[in-house]
């Protein structure tokens, strides 16, 4: 594929607002985790929540959006100067020609929880201020986002569960190469619900500590939240020094089960080598490889095996769902924004809360920060109903 | 310019069972006589996942085996694109009925067949299908959001993709927002060239926008289904298809532009 510039991005995440708190918290191994006094939750667990999402005022003409999750796009969509950047793109290329491609698993479902405590105890109505299309369909943060921010080319959410905001890279890219468009709002945005946080915990997926991915005795992951946005763009002749591009993108089906990884990582070896292939590079090439690393048993062993399968067990790879917690549907972006900031600052992050590592995993696994300059990276993530997805990304010095 | 070929065509809806029997009703040959729609056993499925498949599993399943069946594809090399306004509105209502309750302990099969792509990952257990999936929502906009996205992917290099659009009514309270009044799934084998089945083409289609209005159904209790259920907002392109009429028909999408997709031989 022809490389995309990330012209700008962005990221809210449980490590801070903005690119730079996101930098400094990696660049001081800060985690995030935070025991879990989420609403009325009553679960021995951590989270990775953004503080203050709830004194977000959205603006007058965009209140009917108003939920957890659009409150939480609004926070990335208008720091760090995206939004301007994003105007000056649309007057690049026109508003008709700026898709808004968005990844989410449960939109503002928190909203619709709330809304179902408190029906009509006469007709078991839904509240007047429950707004179906603007709060719990799973379009309304791609919609809510076309709006803030003025766009009107084709949109869509991209909901294939914890794949989701990876696989938007990928539909930018189908849709920029074809011509239907020549830029992109991608990203993805996910907030807190009671759904995920039972619904996990239903799965025996959720562990009580902080999780501690690729860690010996590793138990489960920690749900966070996160809106991450890039703008992608074609990328012009003379790119600036310090870019980074999308080099390439990788999709592929476990086909096997709707919760469980494929035991051997079949699916996931696959979207890394279609990553690879689309990219035009062989596995030498990558420096650093950002994993899904959710901290259960399963995704982090077949993970390892996929990996090592593809590039052996040299390359330093780590997970950074330590520090932010699980983000599900903006995992993603969140993960290709930090592969961003890695790139441009020269550092691989560490995992964090590894007590100990797993021996039976083989790959080269950081547990702490390793500074120099890096000019590739892999970003792995996977999904239920088996939806992978791999992201490579460069800089260019 | 995005292009394709159909190859194959699948649609389940109310008093609509198969593309034969919709073709004759579009045609004009047949009246259109609505009744609930009927969703069949999900047979390619595994017993153990048969058991935990709902009526959207149902519905997607069964409209996309038509779809194969009719273009003659192997499905196990097929990359899929699945679309829904709202996926599963009566497991979500489940979920959230229970936690509404104080229910703490939800069920895990309820939880991972929350997800959008649910759809999508039974389908690739169902037919061992590796290749890319993907499921989009666009409220609305959801049929023409699938299609642009289908023939995105043909331009990039993908010989074929099967398109499935399909949606499924919420029970009450749900419902009295969001009233689609029942389920409707069309499924479209798409290809780039011709030659990958020994089917012929039922026709060729060329994508663009345009301000121009939605095509309406000629039918009029069709185009009350058109504008109820997002899935059915490509029912203008089936009823071209089964007359074998060219030229360009507007489908409904998004930001006041329609899909103007151009069909021809």
């Amino acid at each position: 594929m022809m490389p995309l510039r990330l012209t700008h991005y962005t990221a809210a995440s449980a490590l801070g607002r903005g690119r730079l708190a996101t930098l400094c918290a990696l660049q001081n191994a800060a985690g995030a985790l935070r025991r879990c006094q989420f609403e009325n939750v009553e679960l021995e667990t951590y989270v990775g929540e953004v503080d203050a999402v709830d004194e977000v005022a959205l603006p007058r003409e965009l209140r009917s959006f108003n939920c957890r999750n659009n409150r939480l796009a609004w926070i990335g969509l208008t720091q760090d100067g995206f939004d301007t950047e994003v105007r000056a793109c649309a007057a690049r290329w026109g508003r008709r020609r700026v898709g808004v491609l968005l990844g989410t698993s449960t939109s503002g479902i928190l909203e619709t929880e709330n809304a179902y405590r408190r029906l009509d105890p006469k007709t078991g109505a839904l509240p007047d201020e429950f707004d179906y299309p603007h709060q719990h369909n799973s379009f309304s943060v791609a919609e809510f986002t076309g709006r803030l921010l003025d766009l009107e080319g084709p949109a869509m959410s991209v909901c294939t569960a914890c794949s989701s905001s990876a696989k938007v890279f990928a539909a930018a890219e189908r849709m920029i190469s074809a011509g239907v468009i020549d830029a992109a709002v991608v990203g993805g945005v996910d907030s807190l619900c009671l759904t995920t946080l039972y619904g996990f915990h239903a799965l025996q997926l959720v562990s009580r500590q902080p999780c501690r991915p690729f860690d010996r005795l590793r138990d489960g992951l920690s749900i966070g939240e996160a809106a991450a946005f890039v703008l992608l763009e074609r990328a012009p002749g003379n790119l600036g020094a310090d870019s980074v591009l999308l080099l390439g993108a990788g999709e592929s089906s476990d086909a096997y089960h709707m919760s469980s990884p494929h035991p051997e990582g079949d699916g996931a070896l696959r979207a890394m080598r279609a990553a690879l292939a689309s990219a035009e590079l062989s596995a030498e090439q990558v420096d650093y490889i950002n994993l899904h690393g959710t901290g259960t048993a399963s995704n982090d062993r077949t993970e390892a095996r996929a990996v090592a399968a593809v590039f052996g067990s040299a390359v330093p790879c780590s997970s950074t769902k330590g520090a932010t917690g699980h983000t599900l549907g903006a995992a993603g972006a969140l993960e290709a924004v930090i592969c961003a900031l890695a790139l441009q600052a020269g550092l691989m992050p560490g995992g964090l809360n590894v007590h100990e590592l797993d021996p039976q995993l083989n790959i080269n696994y950081l547990t702490a920060n390793r500074c120099q300059p890096i000019a590739r990276v892999l970003s792995n993530s996977f999904g239920f109903g088996g939806a992978n997805c791999a992201l490579l990304l460069g800089w260019v010095q | 310019m995005l292009s394709a070929r159909i190859l194959g065509v699948g649609v389940v809806g109310p008093g609509i069972s198969d593309w034969l029997s919709a073709a004759a009703v579009l045609r004009g040959d047949e009246p259109y006589t609505p009744s609930a729609t009927v969703l069949p056993e999900p047979a390619a499925l595994p017993p153990a996942e048969r058991r935990r498949a709902g009526r959207v599993i149902r519905l997607a399943l069964a409209v996309g085996a038509q779809a194969i069946a009719a273009g003659g594809a192997d499905p196990r090399g097929l990359p899929t694109v699945f679309s829904s306004s709202s996926g599963d509105g009566e497991n979500c209502h489940e979920i959230c009925v229970a936690l509404a309750r104080g229910e703490r302990q939800l069920s895990p099969t309820r939880f991972h067949n929350s997800v959008h792509n649910a759809a999508a990952g039974y389908w690739s257990i169902a037919y061992r299908c590796p290749e890319a999936s993907t499921a989009l929502c666009a409220h609305d906009a959801s049929f023409g959001t699938g299609l642009l996205e289908a023939l995105a992917q043909l331009a990039r290099s993908r010989a074929a993709v099967l398109l499935v659009s399909y949606d499924v009514d919420y029970p009450p309270p749900m419902r009295w927002r969001r009233p689609i009044p029942d389920a409707f799934g069309i499924a479209l084998l798409l290809t780039a060239a011709d030659g990958i089945s020994a089917a012929p083409p039922l026709a060729r289609l060329q994508l663009s926008f345009t301000d121009a209005p939605a095509a309406p159904m000629h039918d009029r209790e069709l185009e009350a289904l058109r504008r109820q259920i997002p899935a059915a907002r490509g029912l203008p392109l089936l009823e071209y298809l089964a007359r074998g009429q060219r030229g360009p028909v507007a489908l409904d999408y998004l930001n006041g532009q329609r899909l103007r997709v151009e069909v021809g031989t």
